[in-house]
């Protein structure tokens, strides 16, 4: 009964999301303003039934009704509760259900949380989420069904993939999942903005705090899927350069190119086309990875079960969206006028330059995760690309934007001297070529270490281009004096966010370089008793027990780790058979410190108590998620900058003119 | 039927090559010096596993990975040199199996793509830049022109048009 | 009207891609091209599935069209193919031999008792090193090799009655009208 209510709703859902597509639209181009007042209202209909929906399908894992095809085949009665409720999202149906709630959540906050923003301006935005939702719902409904009944009814369900049974994982997808649907917001918005013809800076202003706030948990969602597969994957991976890896990698690169875009914009006027351009990317590179993942077009470790007739489904829905985007865009982007000139040498030059890069990255990309695609459609051969291609790819990449990130915020808006460029980052060039070549000398290791020379220099790099940042804002006491008193002031929070986000960028390379360095992995066969020496410290095999868990059973394997005598850890890596699923899973036993993990993970028992052993001593790993969180913060801080939340001041008299051409050449019409 | 049949097929690779599991990816295979065993390391992470096609033959644990693991590890033990056992994958396999596309004409499209990408933007960059150099200045309306002037005998004080 | 031109280009590049997912979805990203085909079939000797003091080697498999088809007990593919197998093999269109890939003789012999025997001989290759060496990465796959023992087609999956029809008769007329 319930999950027919599922459905049910889920068919209301759709009708009001074809009801918010097209009425507010149409309202706001033929100014009737009954249809304009109906967006919000709808928007709130849609979320409710989409929510309901949701509920239901929750509520049939709970209740372990597998008489539901979708509970039969994902959950189980053994689960423990939060993963009954995390395999809700743990294949495709649930997961696209999820996608379809939280972009209903997005609808209904952009709904009541922008204020001051037109009422037309607001009903396109929300018509154009309400068409990205159409697409949403009716793959739902018409192709993959998560409330469709299964006869004869199991007994028992499928259980979810022992290996995402696990919080990291549970949380993951719905956080990226907040930041691929968030992109759509900056899409509506440029879209509403096309259709209007308004970019404006005000246009970049209403959408910078959503943008901001969509980056930040897409940065999260990537943090966490890496964090996730080290704890995980039992051999100290955190990238793979997977498919579907970059197929979030993608969006997360357009995006922060957009919003720093948007900052431009939002400052000087300039780069409009740009950032319209960069608006429809994100977004479009979000649902690009959708297909991806959900077509079998491209082999994946992460993909869900392939099915070439979704794909085309999907791919009609991409090509009705970003073509129409994209059509939109050149018919009406011709007619935006330019913002603010600037000279050769200024931040402008330089935030453009960076763009252009991250875009640049993400072309590759996408070249590089298509390229067996497109070898194999042109008939010339079969070819892929792997792990050691992006990676390469992306070390020689990396360091320019490193450069810019560290020029940017000390160059002037518009026009920036060269020679007094220099002659401010003279000291800062110095000490970091110094730190560099430092790093770099076969001091501690016995080997020269470029890799760790470059990522030192880039580091201290950024850093000194922070602190003297830092320096240049609070050079007058006043200044230092106002932060202390008022924080939250107008701007810090843009500003401190920049500060944090670069310095987690500066934290991020010395993690993945000094791991990838200096990391040192034993594969032994070890007796219970026998020790082994690995970076200083002492494991101690202690043998492997037999262990049982809520629906798993476990060989678990006993570790005591000391460092000069004195004991350190113990570990308790474990070799897990789930009851149902059968295949059997490793759980790492590892020991964290920010400066270094110490990690475990057992191989296959040997007979007499031997096993063969995998000992990894993984130095400043954590590094690279600290990175990553520090520019999820910085972002944060951004993002709840208080200028964002002042009224804006009524203008009294000033007709804004219909399209973004400025007064002086409007009035030569 | 087959699409079944696939389906099922997918599937099943699915949960089999699912993310990587460290459960025997090294057999116990001996080494006379650990030099030896970081040569073989290296040499198996630079061919790809044919099962589990993303993951190279270090890390995979499908069967076919444990066969072809044994079979470098024989031929390295026989004395024969990277080349030679890259060249006996090869002609069994393709270069499908090399886990780094080779670099010849027909893979310059990825080798050298990247970098003609950045070439392009470079251009983008410095052409856009040159351009909007030019941008003249419109010539201002005379009722524009008096509101100017008002204006800025006024001390040019004048609201922010933007917010 | 150049300058309008340039705003088309973000659709223009859409429009490729979309292209080529399209094609994209016709194909299987898994599947390993042989680079055997048109090179002589490698040699082999092993033992013989039904009897392990006699031996198969490709030498047996010379002087006349031929097919081999890689199968296995734990291969459910190879089961939902082997009826089509043993209805192709009543029509003798063909030599079919067969390897026998990492799999256990008694189960296997047992599998062909039941389920009936197509082929005229299985070469039983335990540890699947002869595989290697035919490429063999999954089972099953399907060689067809010419009079001269030259590899002329490897077939990838299990074997269907349309697979037969469209690639597997046509290819088996030309080559013998080649001779």
């Amino acid at each position: 009964m319930i999950p027919e209510l599922g459905h049910f709703a889920l068919i209301l859902a759709l009708c009001l999301s074809l009801v918010l597509a097209i009425f507010p639209m149409a309202g706001s181009l033929t100014n009737t303003p009954r249809w304009v007042a109906m967006a919000k209202p709808v928007a709130w209909g849609q979320f409710t039934f989409t929510a309901i929906a949701f509920a239901c399908l929750v509520n049939a894992f709970l209740s372990n009704d597998f008489s539901v095809a979708y509970v039969a085949q994902n959950g189980n009665s053994l689960l423990p509760t939060m993963y009954k409720i995390s395999a809700v999202w743990g294949a495709h149906e649930g997961s696209l259900l999820l996608w379809a709630l939280i972009l209903g959540g997005w609808t209904v906050a952009v709904a009541s949380l922008t204020r001051n923003l037109p009422a037309e301006v607001l009903a396109r935005v929300l018509s154009v989420m309400g068409m990205v939702a159409i697409g949403f719902l009716s793959f739902l409904l018409f192709t993959s069904n998560p409330f469709a009944r299964v006869f004869p009814v199991p007994a028992e369900g499928g259980d979810l993939n022992p290996l995402l049974q696990d919080p990291g994982l549970a949380i993951h997808p719905p956080m990226l999942y907040m930041g691929y649907v968030g992109m759509s917001v900056a899409f509506s918005f440029a879209i509403a903005a096309l259709i209007g013809g308004k970019l404006d800076a005000t246009w970049a202003r209403w959408s910078r705090p959503w943008t901001t706030v969509a980056w930040v948990f897409l940065t999260v969602g990537i943090t966490l899927g890496s964090w996730w597969a080290y704890n995980e994957l039992g051999w100290g991976g955190w990238w793979f350069w997977d498919p579907v890896e970059n197929a979030s990698f993608m969006p997360w690169l357009a995006a922060t190119a957009l919003i720093h875009s948007l900052a431009v914009t939002e400052k000087r006027g300039a780069f409009k086309r740009w950032t319209v351009l960069l608006s429809l990317l994100a977004f479009s590179l979000s649902l690009l990875g959708t297909f991806l993942v959900r077509s079998g077009v491209l082999t994946s470790v992460h993909s869900f079960a392939a099915d070439p007739a979704r794909g085309l489904f999907i791919l009609v829905f991409l090509c009705l969206v970003i073509g129409g985007s994209l059509t939109l865009y050149a018919w009406r982007a011709p007619d935006v006028t330019s913002g603010g000139r600037f000279s050769m040498l200024s931040r402008e030059t330089l935030l453009l330059g960076n763009n252009l890069l991250l875009v640049v990255i993400s072309a590759f990309v996408l070249l590089g995760t298509l390229a067996p695609l497109i070898y194999d459609a042109m008939g010339w051969g079969k070819i892929s690309v792997g792990f050691p291609w992006f990676t390469t790819m992306f070390v020689i990449f990396t360091p320019i934007m490193v450069v810019l990130m560290g020029l940017g915020p000390l160059t002037r808006w518009k026009h920036h001297a060269p020679a007094e460029l220099l002659r401010t980052f003279r000291v800062a060039l110095i000490v970091s070529l110094a730190a560099g070549l430092l790093a770099a000398l076969p001091l501690l290791h016995g080997d020269w270490s470029p890799a760790v020379g470059l990522a030192v220099l880039l580091s201290v790099w950024l850093v000194s281009s922070l602190v003297l940042s830092l320096r240049q804002r609070y050079r007058n006491p006043a200044t230092l004096k106002a932060l202390l008193q008022n924080p939250a002031a107008r701007g810090n929070g843009s500003y401190f966010g920049m500060i944090i986000a670069h310095l987690g960028v500066a934290v991020f390379i010395i993690g993945v370089t000094f791991v990838t360095q200096f990391n040192i992995d034993k594969d032994v066969r070890m007796s219970p008793g026998q020790s082994i020496e690995m970076a200083g410290y002492t494991f101690r095999f202690d043998g492997v027990e037999s262990a049982q868990g809520p629906n798993y059973r476990a060989d678990r394997g006993r570790f005591v780790v000391s460092r000069d005598g004195k004991e350190v850890t113990r570990l308790a890596p474990e070799k897990r058979t789930y009851l149902v699923q059968r295949k059997p899973m490793t759980e790492a036993g590892i020991d964290a410190s920010l400066l270094r993990d110490l990690y475990v993970s057992l191989g296959e028992g040997l007979g007499d108590g031997d096993w063969s052993l995998r000992l990894y001593y993984k130095p400043f790993v954590r590094w690279i998620w600290l990175g990553g969180l520090l520019i999820a913060i910085g972002g944060l801080c951004a993002a709840l900058d208080r200028r964002y939340r002042l009224p804006v001041p009524a203008r009294a008299g000033r007709s804004v003119p219909a399209t973004g051409k400025t007064l002086a050449e409007e009035a030569h019409r | 039927m087959t699409g079944r049949i696939f389906t099922a097929l997918a599937l099943g690779l699915l949960l089999y090559c699912g993310p990587l599991q460290a459960t025997t990816t090294l057999e116990s295979f001996t080494f006379p010096d650990p030099e030896q065993q970081q040569h073989f390391k290296d040499l198996i992470k630079q061919l790809r596993c044919l099962v589990c096609q993303n993951q190279s033959l270090a890390d995979s644990d499908a069967e076919l990975a444990h066969d072809l693991r044994a079979e470098v590890y024989g031929m390295m033990k026989d004395g024969k040199s990277d080349q030679q056992v890259i060249d006996f994958l090869v002609a069994r396999y393709g270069d499908f199996v090399l886990y780094n596309p080779p670099v010849k004409p027909s893979t310059w499209l990825i080798w050298f793509g990247p970098f003609v990408l950045l070439l392009i933007a470079l251009w983008l960059l410095v052409r856009s830049l040159r351009r909007q150099q030019h941008v003249t200045q419109q010539a201002i309306s005379d009722a524009d022109r008096q509101r100017l002037e008002q204006v800025l005998r006024a001390g040019g004080h004048e609201e922010d048009p933007r917010p | 009207m150049a300058r309008y031109l340039r705003y088309l280009i973000p659709l223009l590049l859409f429009t490729l891609l979309v292209g080529l997912l399209y094609r994209g979805l016709s194909l299987d990203p898994k599947l390993v091209p042989s680079p055997l085909i048109g090179k002589p079939m490698p040699g082999f000797t092993l033992t013989r599935l039904d009897d392990p003091d006699k031996t198969i080697s490709d030498a047996d498999l010379k002087g006349k069209i031929s097919l081999l088809n890689v199968w296995a007990t734990w291969c459910t593919s190879c089961r939902a193919e082997h009826e089509t197998l043993v209805e192709f093999a009543r029509t003798g269109k063909v030599a079919i031999y067969g390897l026998n890939y990492k799999d256990d003789r008694a189960d296997a012999q047992r599998w062909l008792m039941q389920l009936g025997n197509p082929y005229i001989a299985n070469a039983f290759d335990p540890d699947g090193r002869t595989g290697i060496d035919w490429g063999v990465y999954g089972a099953p796959e399907t060689f067809i090799m010419d009079k001269h023992g030259i590899i002329r087609h490897k077939h990838i999956g299990p074997l269907t009655g349309q697979v037969i029809a469209s690639e597997i008769l046509p290819l088996i007329a030309k080559l013998e009208a080649s001779e």
